[in-house]
Order: structure tokens, then sequence, then C-alpha cells
């Protein structure tokens, strides 16, 4: 067994699930004859055909919409988008079409649109979105952002079996990155939709964070237990939608301290309905106020100093922890 | 076909275009009455389109309809009742009132559920047909939008995508002369909305939208170039909106000769004239099918009154779909039950837009 990268781990999910099932295929933009902007879909083409692995026009639009069609007709199509970013020029087809279809008219949607998306590339203020606040705003689709090769691959293979529209996040910053090689089960898995995973054990207080955030959770927890004897909970939530409520509060209830920590901007971004949810719910628990780090109120700068200023890291995490632990 | 077959199929167009606009009248007067709380569409002038463009399909064909095309629901068996159930918002009705007008579908009788937003429908039915085409069938899509709808990016990129992909897909425009208040001089800058196929590279077709054969001539070539795998065609049916928008718009921006000349036009009474000069239609004939239009009419109404309003508790139930295994629609078996997508999974029954029209009459 060879430990794979994070961005094998999501080709080896779709292959796998393509090999799997004939009813699902991927569409987009440069996914089949050069294998997709990072090269996930790479040799699909030659295993699958041009009818499973489909370069579409440049159309976000045409991309989701056929995608719904062919969701209603029983398929489980993934859709690329080649950025995250480009997202929202298929909009309308994900929060109009495909979010209300089951609700209103009781047909099931097993659809998941994926892509690249987190900052830290600089990738300027349209190659770096986190757009899971819309989406986790959005009833009738589940959100999910894997943090570690072995959940990349397991939620991904859980998502393209879900019989709902799923929108798969994948860090793009994590693709290649050497730490997160990771040797993989030869056996089929999933990791569960819905299903938040404890990364590291504390009782000081607790870190809720997903995505990329959990790897800079991790070093200021690591950070905080030399210098500060600070016992951090880390809890990678993995899926935004379905919330994992039990493990959240379930944390909390041990540590009744919180820190919210997310790529995305602060301004109703998912911490603000973490903080809500724990406010109502465990108002009697908490030993200090809930607090976030996350970007600014701004959008995603190019230039490296600025990119740096506005990324949430590990030194803002641990200057906050500590004023949290403090109370 | 023979004499006799023919004569038969007039007649059936003929008693859908009769029964579209009878159901019309009655939501007319539903509305008027204070008994559909929503915005009420109607389309009276396009019969002809939506029936004849829906008259050319068969079994296994699509239909991705929008708000104009009742003729086409009813055509391809969307049952009246149901329809009436969505308009007055019933706890059994198709969307189980959480959506309102031709806001419907069930995919195992080939329709796509519309939403609002117009233009994109067009994609989607884009998706129904790269099925159709990977599964190596010889079925089509017929999916319609107004003239408004093309300014959409969605017309542009659903044609783009369906010409690139060779999809059987046939794109109907219905061209009534206005969206909403607009015109069509500030809509578009070419002459016929037809012209737009050549930038696609696909055929395009102009046709008086109010002549039913006519409509289903052209439709019909359409959908013969799409079943015999040479992709997409754009048809555009002239026509035009001889009420206003929606039952509450006056509508006087419309110049009164115009809608008076339109109104000259009527496609029923085309149909009508045509039919009782080939001796087809006689008196009696005429009767037989109001009174079979009528009580199709009161029974849905009456079907629906006696239908219980949604359950308040239910509102937020069914965001999400059950896991389980999906089936592909067409294929042998996707009936079972044990795929989540055989039945509607919310009420465990069948999906309840479909019956035949002679059902619920003599279910009454
Ligand atoms: C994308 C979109 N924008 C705005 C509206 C609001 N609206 C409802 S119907 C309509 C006009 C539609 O005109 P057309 O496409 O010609 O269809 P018609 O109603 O004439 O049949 C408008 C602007 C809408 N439904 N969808
Ligand atoms: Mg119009």
């Amino acid at each position: 067994m060879t430990a794979v990268t994070y961005l094998e781990a999501i080709s080896q999910a779709i292959r796998e699930e393509m090999r799997r099932d004939e009813s699902v295929f991927l569409l987009g933009e440069d996914v089949a004859t050069y294998g997709g902007a990072f090269k996930v879909s790479a040799g699909f083409l030659e295993e699958f055909g041009p009818e499973r692995v489909i370069d579409t026009p440049m159309s976000e639009t045409a991309i989701i919409g056929s995608a719904v069609g062919a969701a209603l007709m029983g398929m489980r199509p993934i859709a690329e988008m080649q950025y995250i970013d480009f997202i929202t020029c298929g909009f309308d087809q994900i929060v109009n079409m495909a979010c209300k279809m089951y609700w209103r008219s009781g047909i099931p949607l097993p659809l998941v649109i994926r892509g690249p998306a987190g900052g830290g590339t600089h990738g300027g203020p349209f190659h770096s979105a986190s757009p899971e606040a819309w989406f986790f705003h959005t009833p009738g689709i589940k959100v999910v952002m894997p943090a570690t090769t072995y959940d990349a691959k397991g939620l991904l293979k859980a998502a393209i079996r879900d019989n709902n529209p799923v929108l798969y996040l994948e860090h793009k910053l994590l693709y290649r990155l050497p730490e997160l090689r990771e040797e993989l089960p030869s056996e089929d898995y999933i990791v569960p939709l819905g299903k938040a995973i404890i990364r590291r054990h504390g009782r000081h207080m607790t870190m809720l964070t997903y995505g990329a955030m959990v790897h800079q959770c991790l070093k200021a927890a690591e950070q905080l237990a030399s210098e500060d004897g600070l016992a951090v909970e880390v809890v990678d939530l993995r899926s935004l939608t379905p919330l994992d409520r039990q493990t959240i509060k379930e944390s909390v209830m041990r540590t009744n301290k919180v820190l919210i920590v997310h790529e995305d901007t602060l301004t109703g971004g998912v911490g603000a309905e973490l903080a809500a949810l724990l406010a109502e719910e465990l108002f009697d628990y908490l030993d200090g106020p809930i607090m976030r780090v996350a970007a600014p109120d701004a959008p995603y700068p190019y230039a490296p100093p600025l990119e740096m200023a506005y990324l949430p890291g590990v030194e803002r995490i641990v200057a906050v922890a500590r004023q949290l632990a403090a109370y | 076909m023979n004499e006799a077959e023919r004569a038969d199929l007039l007649l059936q167009i003929y008693y859908y275009m009769r029964l579209t606009r009878a159901m019309e009248d009655r939501t007319r007067t539903l509305f008027l009455q204070g008994r559909i709380v929503g915005g009420v569409y109607t389309a009276q002038g396009h019969e002809a389109t939506t029936v004849g463009a829906a008259m050319t399909l068969r079994d296994g064909d699509c239909i991705v309809p929008q708000h104009r095309d009742l003729g086409m629901h009813l055509v391809r068996g969307v049952s009246p009742r149901a329809v009436m159930c969505q308009w007055l918002a019933r706890g059994n009705a198709p969307t189980l009132g959480r959506d309102g007008q031709l806001h419907i579908g069930d995919m195992h009788h080939g329709v796509v559920p519309m939403i609002s937003m117009l233009g994109e429908s067009l994609p989607v039915a884009c998706g129904v047909a790269l099925v159709m085409k990977m599964r190596r069938r010889s079925t089509v899509v017929l999916a319609s939008c107004g003239d408004g709808a093309t300014s959409t990016g969605a017309f542009h990129e659903a044609l783009n995508f369906a010409a690139v992909q060779r999809l059987p897909v046939v794109f109907l425009i219905e061209n009534n002369g206005y969206a909403y208040s607009t015109p069509n001089a500030k809509q578009f800058a070419i002459e016929q909305l037809a012209q737009r196929a050549g930038a696609y590279g696909m055929p395009g077709e102009s046709v008086d939208g109010n002549d039913v054969l006519a409509v289903m001539e052209a439709v019909g070539r359409a959908v013969a170039h799409a079943r015999g795998g040479r992709g997409p065609t754009l048809v555009e049916c002239r026509t035009f909106r001889v009420r206003g928008h929606s039952e509450a718009d006056k509508a006087d921006y419309v110049p009164p000769a115009l809608r008076e000349e339109w109104l000259a036009r009527d496609p029923i009474k085309r149909f009508e004239d045509y039919l009782t000069a080939q001796g087809l239609l006689s008196a009696e004939r005429r009767r037989e099918i109001e009174a079979r239009v009528r009580a199709v009419v009161d029974d849905a109404v009456a079907f629906a009154e006696a239908s219980p309003p949604p359950d308040p508790a239910t509102v937020a139930d069914y965001v999400f779909a059950p896991d389980g295994p999906i089936a592909i629609v067409g294929e042998p078996g996707a009936a079972d039950p044990r795929y989540v997508n055989a039945l509607d999974t919310r009420t465990g029954r069948p999906f309840c837009t479909m019956s035949q029209v002679e059902e619920a009459v003599t279910q009454l």
C-alpha cells in the first residue's frame, strides 16, 4: 500500500464509484481530455469513455442544470466547478432548481457539485472562495468539507451515494500537501454525512472548525499545550449540513468554552450559526463568551502580505484562545 | 393513418384545446371568487401551440413545460384533478400545497417540474436528453419557453450545450409578443427568434402558432430530427397573449387593435372552422365534446374542493430525500417500490399528477 494525497483520494473515490455504479458520471470544464484543471480526473476518459466523462462548454448553468436533469432521471452526476468560485454562475440551478426539488415535487436529486475551494494559494478574489455559508443557509442541500485524506475519499463516496444535492468542497491547499499523505484502507468505506470527529481531545476549551482550518487549530492546540498547559479539544465538523449538533454540544458541555474558527468571512458565516446554537442551548454551560476567528469582512485579497493578514492562522487562533482561556 | 384514424386524431386535438381553454376559464373564475390565493397565469390563444406540440410526442418522451403550458400537461396525461388541487393549494396536490400553479412534474411520465425562474428549465431539459442519449434511447425532450425567457443566460447555455452534444431536444419558443409589459421590440433586435438557431448550429423554424396543424408539422419535423440522433431544433411559434400577463394585469399597454387582430385569429375557432369545413365536427359532435369537457372540469374542481388542505405540522418535512436505491427512469422495473424514486416517498403513494382524463370522470 502506498500513501496517497488528498487529491488522489478524491480521484479514487470518483473512480471507484464510477466502477461500482453505472449511473455515476462526471461533467465539467476540461475534465476529460485534460483530466481536470487539478488533474483529479486524469485517466478517467481512457477508462470510462466520453459519455461518462464529459468535457462541457464553459457554462456553469448548463453544467449544473444538466446534472439536475440527469439526476431527475435517476442518474448520479458529479458536476465539477473548475474553481468553486464559479459556482455563483450556476447559483440559481442550485438554490432554486435543485434545493427545492424533493421538498416540492417528491423527486429525489442524487447530485454532487464539487470543486476546489479555499485560499492560501495566491488565487486572489476570484480563485479563493469559501462559499459554504450561502449553501449552509439554503435548505435542501448538504454541505461537506473534508480536512483529511481519509475523509476526502470517504465523504465523497457518501456524497455520491446520497439521494440529495451535496456540495462537496475540497480545499485546494490540501490537494498535494505532503503531511496529509495517508495510506487508505484497500476495502470500500464511506465517512457518513453529518458526523463530526474529535481530532484532539482536551478539557479546557473546544475549537469548532472544518476544512483546512482544522490543521491550523491542531497546530494552535499543540502550542497552547506546550506553552500554556491548555488542553484544547479540536472538533472537525466535516459536514456543515447536516450538522452534528450532538458531538458539538457534548464537547462544549465538557469544556465549557468555545472558539469557532473558519476561513470564510466573519459576518453571517457558519460560526454565527454555531454561536447562536450554543448560546440558545448551552447557555448554562458556558464559562466564557463564544469567540470566533474568521476572515475579515472583505473580499479575498491577492498580494501575499494582504493574504497573510486576511487568512486566519495559528498566531491569531492562539491569541484569541488565550483571551478565552483567561475567563 | 387511414381516414377514420385521422378524423379521431383531429377531434382529439380539438378536445384537448377545448379542455385547456375550459380549465383556464374555470381557474380564472376561481381566482375572481378569491378561492385561489396566489397569482394565476393563463394562456388563451396558446392552445394550438401547446396542444399541437405535445401531440407529436410518444411514450418515453419528456416535456419541460413553462407557465403557459397547461395544454402540454393535459395532452401528456396530467390529471385535471391534480391541476385543480395545485391551484387550490390542497394537501394532496402534486406539490402537497408547497408550490402553486403548474409547477408540477413526474419523471415516470416525462414531465419536469418548472420553477418560476423562466429559462432555467432549459439546461435541465439538456440533462434529461443527455441521459436519453447515454441510454441509447430514441426518445426526445420538448422544452418550451417564452419570448422573454430567450433573453436569459440559461437559454443561451442550454441551446449551445444541446447543439454541442447533439442532444435530442426540441426547443419551443412561444412568442406571444410580450413578456409581462415588455414587447418584442424591447426584448430582442432580430426579426424572428428562430434566427437564433443558426448561431447555435441547429435548424430553426418559425411557424404560425395559432395554426395547430402547422405547429404539429413543424414540431413533428423537429421531433423526428431529434429521434434520429441528429440533435436539437429551435421552433418558434408566433402567437399572442390576448389576456393580461396574469389575471391581475389589465394589460392596457397592449394596443387594442393589435389584441383585436389576434383575437380574430383565435386558434380554437380557426380549428373549429377547419373541422367543420372538413365535415368532421357536426353540431352534435361538438355538443358531445363540450359536455365531456365540462364534466372533466366540474369533476376536477369538485375533487379539489373536497380535498383537504395541507397539514401545517408538515411544513418543514421532506426537505431531504431518504436513503435507498434509485432507479434510472424509463428502464424496466423502474416502478418497483423499492426504489426511492418509484413512488413519491413523501406520501408513499404514486406520483399523483397522472391519470387518464376519462378515468377522472368515471371515478366521479
Ligand atoms: C428569470 C425571471 N425573471 C423574471 C421573472 C418575472 N416574470 C414572470 S413572467 C415574466 C415575463 C415572461 O415573459 P415570456 O418569457 O415572454 O413568457 P410569457 O409570460 O409571455 O408566456 C417575468 C418577467 C421570472 N419569472 N423569471
Ligand atoms: Mg411572452
